[in-house]
């Protein structure tokens, strides 16, 4: 087997291999001292065991602040029966780790650990297999304990020594035999986050932290407007600030390069810029229209059951109903950052991109090299919940690193993140429902207004501004999932529309489309159950055909005490209420259930989140804490999207370009998260970054009807307009 | 170039900056490679950048260093992995950090809460950090985590 010797030295494609045992300490090393393999198929991509007995697991699939570093590291420890401490985990290496796709869409367990236990499966065969041979016994005596192999009889010998020599690479087998849930030791464990201590003491390396020698730093002077053009910019006026390299000037990019990071923050707000006049965005006050009126593209029929067209005109009672969901940005607390070195033709890019490995795609593009002369790797972030600028970043970076011949270190500033990360697109919805006389549900039609395009490339800023390619195409990511809904009603026609375009470039955001979609289902289903007088958990539980949907749902009003819950007093000037929401996320995989408690104030049209209960099956639980952690973080992140959240803009660019303009919930706001796990570890393991988060707008807007009898149908549901709602009830 | 001095951390450093009025967040991070403070956003509006000036939390990225006269104390002054401040200590107990580049402030505003008042209550807490910014949500661990190292 190929599982790696210190000394040998590693040919990609062929049969020597190297114990990579030295890796850690040199992850961010421009100049690597080895190639490895990276392909799907083989052990080698995902492992390496050094002499010393050390895994070093090479994961495409990075930590986004979500703790799955720790998770994997549970996953190929556990099926390995190594220690924690044994294990370590390259992440997002273009040079280093396989390309398992881009960190997102709640598929880092699901997929990029998978493939990692398989992996960790086949190397445990591997291993046994070869100290059997040593041992001169047979495989089933053996067993395997913090990373040694132990024969029945008492011999032992460590991975270290059943590793190396001059052998083939390692198939990875989709049929290794997988542990048995009954046996794992730390999958299942709520085990501590490997990065926390580092991160509480100030001690781990975040992107924006990480240097190399002779690091310039970079600023990247916007545009005035979003299609201005660079008419003219005067050196002069920088004159007096020191330490100023270079200002960089790409047809309508423009930066400046300076020794110190605050030259160059004073360079670039200094410098005297003409731009020319441009106010090409719609209005805002008037933005639905705009949607409704772009070209349509294409229709994506997403499900077509029966004739749902026919079935809601001829039913005796109907319902319809529009959903809008506002623009909503990233807002990352970290701007985003990069820095690039170029050296002998090739770059080296280090970014927190959630994927690098299209990120190299793009770079290679716009600077016309070819891919393998350009190598991203992934350094750890401020949480980025989507595709958001730091890929901008890092083009920009590579740009001015070519230009002045020196590595460069590019942080936007928060106007520039607020201004020019790309955005979660206006979303609408039309809904319409058909009910027979006695309440029951005959028809369901739904129509989508969403940008066209899926998760492809999201053009770099910095390309765009210069003129250059970097594979851009309309891309808000995969948001027609969701609209097709879990509920067996005989007539269902769901549609998207694909625009041909959207104000600002997009991208995807936490569970985007989903979370549009499930809100206007969600509240849909609601106002179905108000009209047929069906209490809203009994409605579900009626059309729901799925038993471990149906266990979510009951298991979620036991925690809430659904059925003996207060009924809502209307009469007061604070009224409280409470609303439910489901989701069979992407109708293949993670069942939630949420309940949401809210206060509403009638006067101001206040809203106060009070309190969330959670019901959530992924399947197998890996860290049941970590799981925690990211359904808390799903509900608090989400109330501040759907009280609070909306990108403003006029004529000619984005003017929420801070924290003032764009507020995110604070601390006095919070509400209490209560959940109940559903763990299932003979199940496959499903993701749960997003599903929860899909839940949230939909829980809130069903029990502000519960609390005020008024439906809200517009996110964000901030103050002035719900009071506009409740006048007009 | 300027040269003055600056007392980080229990040491005293000299320093040689060409403009006096840089935000002393650029200082700590860029000349003295303390990475605890981070930026955020150079407005004073989020707290990723905090540090304490004799006790005092305040926003790194928007005080001049000519305008800094106390003893400047940093993450990293609060305490190592070896030896964690309580406040560190319970932030790990708790698991209390998602992407954690806005922990920072969260501590150090954290601290300079209980050394004022080393029993706060939940609510105390909340209002402590009205104007911490966090957007991963993990506000409702950050809370129980200085709770914790509050005794409660």
């Amino acid at each position: 087997m190929s599982l790696l010797n210190r000394r040998a030295v590693l040919k990609a494609s062929g049969s020597l291999v190297v114990g990579f045992a030295w890796m850690p300490q040199s992850t961010f090393a421009a100049s690597p001292r080895v190639v490895k393999p990276v392909t799907l198929d083989v052990v080698d991509s995902y492992l390496a065991i050094g002499p010393d007995g050390r895994i070093t697991v090479y994961s495409g699939k990075v930590d986004l602040g979500t703790g799955v570093r720790t998770a994997l590291t549970q996953i190929v420890a556990d099926e390995l029966d190594a220690s924690l401490e044994q294990v370590t985990v390259i992440q997002g290496d273009t040079l280093l780790t396989p390309d398992q796709g881009p960190t997102f869409g709640s598929l880092s367990i699901q997929n990029g650990g998978a493939q990692l236990r398989r992996a960790a499966a086949t190397a445990r065969r591997a291993l046994l297999e070869k100290a059997a041979d040593k041992l001169k016994t047979d495989v089933s005596t053996l067993s395997i304990s913090d990373g040694v192999v132990v024969g029945r009889g008492g011999g032992k010998i460590p991975f270290g020594r059943l590793v190396g020599g001059k052998t083939p690479l390692l198939k990875l087998d989709e049929h290794a035999p997988l542990k048995s849930p009954a046996d794992f030791k730390l999958v299942g464990k709520s085990v501590p986050r490997l990065d926390i201590p580092g991160k509480v003491t100030g001690r781990f390396t975040f992107m924006q932290d990480f240097k190399v020698p002779g690091m310039l730093h970079g600023r990247i002077i916007m545009p005035a407007a979003m299609g201005a053009t660079l008419l003219s910019y005067d050196e002069s006026t920088i004159s007096d600030i020191p330490g100023v390299v270079k200002v960089v000037r790409i047809e309508n990019f423009l930066a400046v390069v300076a020794r110190t990071e605050w030259s160059a923050i004073k360079a670039a707000r200094q410098l005297s810029v003409k731009w020319s006049a441009w106010n090409g965005l719609p209005e805002q006050a008037r933005i639905w229209e705009h949607v409704r009126s772009t070209k349509v593209l294409k229709d994506d029929v997403t499900s077509d059951t029966g004739d749902a067209t026919s079935a809601f005109s001829a039913a005796p009672r109907k319902c319809s109903a529009t959903y809008d969901f506002a623009i909503h940005t990233h807002g990352s607390i970290g701007p985003s950052c990069a820095v690039a070195e170029f050296k002998d033709g090739k770059l080296t890019c280090w970014t927190a991109s959630q994927s690098t490995h299209n990120l190299r795609k793009q770079l290679a593009s716009m600077l016309g090299l070819a891919d393998e002369n350009v190598r991203c790797v992934y350094v750890d972030g401020a949480g980025c919940y989507g595709r958001n600028a730091h890929e901008d970043a890092a083009g920009d970076a590579a740009l001015l690193a070519r230009t002045v011949g020196q590595p460069v270190r590019v942080q936007w500033m928060r106007a520039d993140e607020h201004g020019w990360d790309p955005k979660g697109p206006p979303t609408l919805l039309d809904m319409r429902g058909g009910l027979d006389a006695g309440g029951k549900i005959l028809a369901w039609e739904s129509e989508l207004y969403i940008p066209n395009g899926g998760a492809g490339f999201v053009a770099l800023a910095g390309a765009d501004h210069a003129g250059l390619s970097s594979l851009g195409q309309l891309s808000p990511g995969g948001v027609i999932n969701d609209l097709a809904i879990p509920y067996t009603i005989p007539n269902v026609r769901t549609t998207a529309h694909r625009l041909e375009s959207t104000p600002f470039k997009p991208s995807w955001i936490r569970s985007p489309g989903r979370m549009q979609n499930t809100f206007a289902n969600e509240s849909f289903f609601d106002e179905l159950a108000a009209a047929s007088g069906v209490d809203p958990l009994q409605l579900r539980l009626q059309y729901l055909h799925d038993p471990r949907g149906e266990e979510v749902l009951e298991r979620l009003a036991a925690l809430c005490d659904w059925r003996q819950r207060p009924k809502p007093d209307r009469g007061g000037e604070v009224v409280t209420g409470r609303g439910l929401a489901y989701v069979k996320y992407e109708l293949v995989r993670t069942y939630v259930g949420v309940v949401a408690e809210v206060q509403v104030n009638t006067k101001s049209g206040e809203i106060s989140a009070k309190r969330f209960w959670v019901a959530h099956d992924c399947g197998q639980i890996i860290n049941p804490d970590g799981l925690r952690n990211q359904i808390e973080g799903n509900v608090v992140q989400t109330v501040s999207r759907v009280l609070k959240e909306e990108v403003t803009f006029d004529r000619s660019m984005v003017t929420s370009l801070n924290w003032a303009t764009y507020p995110i919930l604070t601390f006095p706001e919070l509400p209490e998260v209560i959940i109940d796990l559903i763990d299932r570890p003979n199940e496959v393991p499903w993701g749960a970054g997003e599903p929860t988060a899909a839940l949230v707008p939909a829980a809130i807007g069903n029990a502000v009807f519960d609390a005020t009898g008024v439906r809200l149908r517009s996110v964000p549901f901030k103050a002035a307009k719900v009071k506009a709602a409740m006048e007009a009830a | 170039m300027t040269s003055t001095q600056l007392n980080v951390n229990g040491k005293t450093v000299a320093l040689s900056v060409d403009d006096v009025d840089v935000p002393l967040l650029y200082v700590l991070r860029d000349d003295l490679g303390l990475h605890g403070p981070r930026f955020g956003c150079g407005l004073g509006q989020c707290g990723a950048c905090t540090v304490h000036i004799d006790g005092v939390a305040v926003r790194s990225c928007v005080m001049p260093l000519s305008a800094v006269k106390g003893k400047v104390v940093t993450l990293e002054g609060l305490g190592t992995e070896a030896k964690p401040h309580p406040l560190q200590r319970a932030f790990i107990e708790e698991q209390a950090v998602q992407c954690g580049y806005c922990i920072n402030g969260m501590i150090m505003q954290s601290a300079a809460l209980l050394a004022r008042n080393p029993k706060p209550s939940a609510d105390q807490i909340r209002q402590e950090l009205a104007a911490n910014l966090c957007r991963c949500g993990t506000h409702l661990r950050i809370v129980r985590a200085v709770q914790r190292a509050a005794g409660g």
